[in-house]
């Protein structure tokens, strides 16, 4: 019997995983991740980034060729059938079959999952009532919509009450409505004590589900944190304003005294440009100070960087030759 | 809403296994041999065609050759004699094709990553599709040889003879839906694997007796002919429906079926390590 991991412990931990696919194309080039049980997780990154590919090792369809990976205590790599009974899939595309109804094919699940014929029967009826797929359970799927599907899918990967469930790219091609669906179903899960692994192209997602994110490109992990940790990265929000030219000078002292930094007027739109430290508070100070000396600003704004900032810059910055495929 | 994933259970002895025990692989194959069945009902079309498509083929071949070919024929047989045990032949190597279709499509679909995200034996994947299949051959056949008995096919032998020839002719197309799920993931793409499956079974198919006596081949097709498996497993059939004198002189009905098995355990064999050789590729 092995031992049950240690409360403290990362429910997924991964060592250096490196996986190349032909002769060079490096999938996984030393991935190294670790989170703790009860979160989501996401890894936001662009098609082909490695995603993908890291789902599957971490879900025991591939081997990579190197580096280690632990899943709810269980080395993956070691004992792979010991590992499935802790994981759940749900891949890119649902993966139900149309001509069984919604029952049939999570109870087949549960079937393969090993067990008998009525706790399959029980434990499907139960899933889809907790997904709210109850109506739809004796209809063939063909007739389901894609988010039904998508939905039903989740339901397959639930059966064998996954420790971690790994959902790649989960709401991909959905519309916006069965997407807030999803978000909330994928909460409710964590609420009740599953962690998710979960990858998207999707800054929003992340921003909205994940309590933690790695951003992923060309197989490696680039930055990691909390949603606001990896804004923070960008320094900050910034503030822009223009004024009237007469008064351009008079505003750069004011605006440099009252925020500790040189501000810098961008020669296109004609407007400053200058880190506001404190947000909101510094947006105050630096309108109280030009109003004192009776410059009234125009246009003003507090910028504050997106994911999309975070993501753009760190894929832009991480200069490398496109990979052949 | 009622919780999804309530705490699980503490894991038992079983579920710790590096391995899955035989008991619940077996359930597993039988699981997907069902699913893999319930498509052809669920989806009656599907076997509609598929069944079409063989009663055509006897339809078309006894009543245009048949005039022609009659009188030829060893013991002046009348060509539905000779054509169905021939027939039994080329459906079951036709149909073969649907095992490699089949898998490929599940491994296009994420259904066999699925399968293989779970704690079930992995061969049950390959098993309950071959296992399956094999029980489509033999509706297919069954319903072929009633459609054969109505335009005036009858077994000249035992009840037993005649069973066992039915059952060369479902060893073989076992035999060849392992090849066909070896094509399947060499190719991979559903479109490819639809014209990759009858490259190897055409020319067998017709180089071979199933139609015609080999004897009017030219020396080096005959060569070829008279040794190659469909030849071999198709003269066999006919011997145990028909009786030993429909065979080439020299040949002993109980010899054809003798070497046919040998044949089917051997491409079983082979191809059953090789399929499950490229399956187990896929995963890296």
């Amino acid at each position: 019997m092995p031992t049950p991991p240690h409360p403290q412990d990362p429910i997924v931990e991964v060592h250096d995983l490196v996986h190349t696919f032909g002769r060079d194309i490096r999938a996984l080039d030393g991935v190294s991740l670790a989170f703790d049980a009860g979160m989501v997780y996401a890894l936001l990154g662009p098609n082909g980034a490695g995603k993908t590919t890291l789902i599957r090792v971490l879900a025991t369809l591939l081997r990579p060729d190197s580096g280690s990976a632990q899943v709810a205590g269980v080395d993956v790599l070691a004992h792979p059938t010991r590992a499935r009974t802790r994981i759940g899939l749900a891949g890119q595309f649902a993966a139900v079959d149309d001509y069984l109804t919604g029952r049939e094919n999570v109870r087949m699940i549960g079937r393969l999952y090993g067990l008998s014929g009525a706790e399959a029967k029980r434990r499907a009826d139960d899933i889809l009532e907790g997904i709210g797929l109850t109506d739809a359970a004796s209809r063939a799927v063909k007739t389901y919509s894609g988010g039904m599907r998508r939905r039903l899918d989740l339901a397959a990967s639930l059966v064998g009450r996954p420790q971690v469930l790994f959902l790649d790219e989960p709401t991909t091609g959905i519309d916006p409505r069965n997407r807030a669906d999803l978000w909330t179903l994928i909460r409710q899960l964590v609420d009740d004590g599953t962690t998710v692994l979960l990858t998207t192209q999707y800054l929003e997602e992340a921003d909205r589900l994940a309590e933690r994110i790695g951003v992923i490109d060309h197989g490696r992990i680039i930055s990691e944190g909390t949603s606001d940790e990896l804004k923070d990265t960008l320094g900050g929000a910034m503030l822009e304003l223009s004024v009237e030219p007469e008064h351009r000078e008079a505003a750069q002292g004011l605006l440099r005294d009252a925020l500790g930094d040189e501000p810098v007027l961008d020669p296109e739109t004609e407007r400053f440009r200058v880190t506001a430290p404190d947000g909101t508070r510094s947006l105050l100070v630096a309108i109280r100070a030009l109003d004192a000396a009776g410059i009234e600003p125009d246009d003003v704004r507090l910028i504050k960087p997106t994911l999309d900032d975070v993501f753009l810059q760190l894929t832009d910055t991480d200069v490398q030759p496109e990979v052949a495929s | 809403m009622t919780a999804l994933t309530p705490t699980p259970p503490p894991p038992t002895a079983s579920q710790d296994l590096d391995r899955v025990p035989f008991g619940r692989a077996a359930t597993a194959t039988l699981v997907i041999t069902k699913r893999n069945l319930l498509r052809n009902v669920r989806l009656p079309q599907l076997l509609v065609f598929a069944t079409i498509q063989p009663v055509m083929f006897l339809l078309l071949f006894n009543f245009v050759f048949g005039g022609a070919i009659g009188g030829s024929l060893p013991q002046g047989l009348d060509y539905i004699q000779w054509l169905m045990p021939g027939l039994l032949i080329q459906i079951a190597a036709f149909g073969s094709g649907q095992t490699a279709l089949g898998l490929v499509e599940d491994l296009d679909k994420g259904v066999i990553d699925r399968f293989r995200s779970l704690p079930m034996a992995r061969s049950a994947v390959l098993t309950g599709r071959t296992l399956a299949d094999l029980i489509r051959n033999a509706f297919v056949l069954t319903l072929m040889l009633s459609v054969g008995f109505l335009i005036g096919f009858r077994w000249e032998t035992g009840s037993l003879r005649f069973l066992a020839g039915m059952g060369l002719a479902l060893g073989f197309a076992y035999a060849l839906s392992w090849v066909m799920a070896t094509i399947g993931f060499v190719v991979r793409t559903p479109e490819a694997v639809q014209s990759a499956v009858f490259l190897p079974v055409f020319p067998l198919v017709f180089a071979s007796s199933v139609f015609l006596p080999t004897e009017t081949m030219p020396d080096w097709l005959r060569a070829f002919a008279d040794n190659q498996p469909i030849t071999i497993i198709a003269n066999a059939i006919r011997g145990l429906m028909l009786g030993g004198d429909t065979l080439p002189a020299g040949q002993t009905v109980s010899g054809q079926a003798l070497i046919s098995l040998a044949w089917i355990s051997a491409i079983t064999l082979i191809f059953s390590l090789l399929a499950v050789r490229q399956y187990r590729r896929i995963s890296s």
